[in-house]
């Protein structure tokens, strides 16, 4: 086939941190990469995120967490996908991570950890390199 | 009946998004899908809601939902943004305003993207109503921003047409006036409580009445209503108006449904055709490299694109004949 799938990502900020500018810019980028980028809006939860990922059958989930509490609802977001049966969905967060937790993040399917300083363009070129449009 | 078939009518969701995602991106095996389930349409009730960007069309068709919900009628939503013509993606952000019904099961909500020339948005778009209409929705509410033929064919689509404008619109309404106004079965002027609602609303009724100056006896006449998405005002009202226009739609003769119908079919296999004929031609031209080759030519000044169309095109006609 000539023709390709799209991509499609889902860009959610999950728990009560209010602070989106930073996921809406990396929207924006997703976009002017190509991407079709669902945005989710604030305050969502593990399970509104995954129900949305699910229905919107986008192939990576990235989500931003400013608020300190990565280490609760990133992995949350992961096992909940998994409970579903849904293993064709890479998960990768991005915000105010501390250097210790990234290997924790890691170990429990949180495939890519992105911290400030990150650049549009390294970010980009990651899911193009590291996610591919389902196939079949 | 093929497995997938069989989950889309049980409602299955992961077999839904997986099988409009197939549509959106024109995977070949999803017509024999398609054709199967098309025995097990025609249930739902599809209601089109377009109007400019920042009407409020994500917050009312939220409000939508939540009402509906409360009768115990189950919803699909597909909400359409545009895609970007330059880098072909697309921020879909009318979720934010229905987020609150993602944990229900009652609820489908899908955002799709225009997807630029050959996307044939209005052909896909019908295909996944199709799709959640086969899954048991009750209600499936279709939302665009209504510029242009192919999103205008989407509207048509639907068989209850909102069309949605703010106070203060005096040019937009203009704008719309052409081609959109003439679908339009409901009218709401949303903010309303913000100055100029009732200018607006002498301005709408005068463009309304004057598309429906030719008396007909019960001839459907728009009624314009005026709402506040935000603080669920003036939904209720919306919903009791989309129910009699459903009702005077079932009370039209029969000979006018008939005749309706099959306008409405003839619209949609014409679409149909166009837009596989499209794909089937570009596809096999791309596969065979001609494509790429006359794009070559003509950048190099060696040939001009109506020739270079001729060549491609006329020997694939002459295979059709």
């Amino acid at each position: 086939m000539v023709r390709e799938r799209k991509l499609r990502v889902m860009v959610a900020k999950p728990g009560l941190d209010g602070h989106d500018r930073g996921a809406r810019i990396i929207a924006r980028a997703f976009r002017d990469a190509g991407f079709e980028v669902v945005y989710t809006g604030l305050h969502q939860t593990p399970d509104s995120i995954v129900k949305a990922a699910i229905q919107e059958d986008v192939d990576l989930i990235g989500l931003s967490s400013l608020a300190g509490a990565h280490m609760y609802l990133f992995p949350e977001v992961v096992k909940l996908l998994r409970e579903k049966g849904v293993d064709d969905i890479v998960v990768v967060g991005g915000g105010i991570i501390p250097d210790d937790d990234i290997s924790k993040l890691k170990a429990q399917g949180i495939v890519e950890i992105f911290t400030p300083g990150a650049k549009l363009d390294d970010m980009v070129d990651w899911v193009k390199t590291n996610v591919k449009p389902r196939s079949g | 009946m093929s497995s997938a078939v069989e989950k889309v009518i049980a409602g299955d969701v992961r077999t839904v998004a997986r099988l409009i995602r197939d549509i959106d991106d024109k995977i070949p095996g999803v017509r024999d899908v398609l054709k199967a389930l098309y025995a097990h349409t025609g249930k739902a009730y599809v209601i089109g809601i377009t109007g400019a960007p920042g009407v409020g069309k994500s917050t009312l068709v939220d409000q939508m939902v939540n009402h509906y919900r409360k009768q115990g009628k189950s919803v699909g939503v597909l909400a359409v943004d545009p895609t970007s013509p330059f880098s072909g993606g697309a921020i879909l952000g009318d979720r934010i305003r229905m987020q609150r019904h993602s944990l229900d099961d009652g609820v489908f909500i899908r955002s799709l993207a225009t997807r630029g020339h050959f996307g044939g948005l209005s052909q896909s778009t019908r295909s996944a109503i199709d799709v959640l209409d086969a899954m048991g929705k009750d209600y499936i509410i279709v939302e665009t921003v209504g510029v242009g033929q192919d999103e205008v064919d989407v509207v048509k689509s639907a068989q209850t047409t909102v069309i949605m404008v703010i106070p203060g619109m005096g040019d937009d309404i203009q704008a719309i006036k052409a081609g959109i106004l003439e679908v339009g079965d409901i009218f709401v002027i949303n903010k309303a409580d913000r100055e100029g609602a009732d200018k607006t609303f002498n301005e709408l009724r005068q463009m309304i009445d004057m598309g429906h100056n030719r008396y007909e006896e019960g001839k459907w006449k728009p009624p314009i209503l005026k709402a506040e998405a935000v603080f669920d005002r003036g939904v209720t009202e919306l919903l009791e108006t989309i129910e009699k226009h459903r009702s005077h739609l079932f009370s039209e003769s029969r000979g006018k449904t008939v005749r309706k119908k099959k306008e409405r079919v003839r619209e949609e296999l014409a679409e149909m055709i166009k837009s596989r004929l499209i794909q089937e031609v570009l596809d096999r031209l791309l596969e065979t490299g001609e494509f790429d080759g006359a794009v070559d030519a003509v950048a190099a000044g060696e040939k001009d694109p109506y020739t270079a169309c001729d060549d491609l095109l006329l020997p694939k006609l002459r295979a059709l004949k």
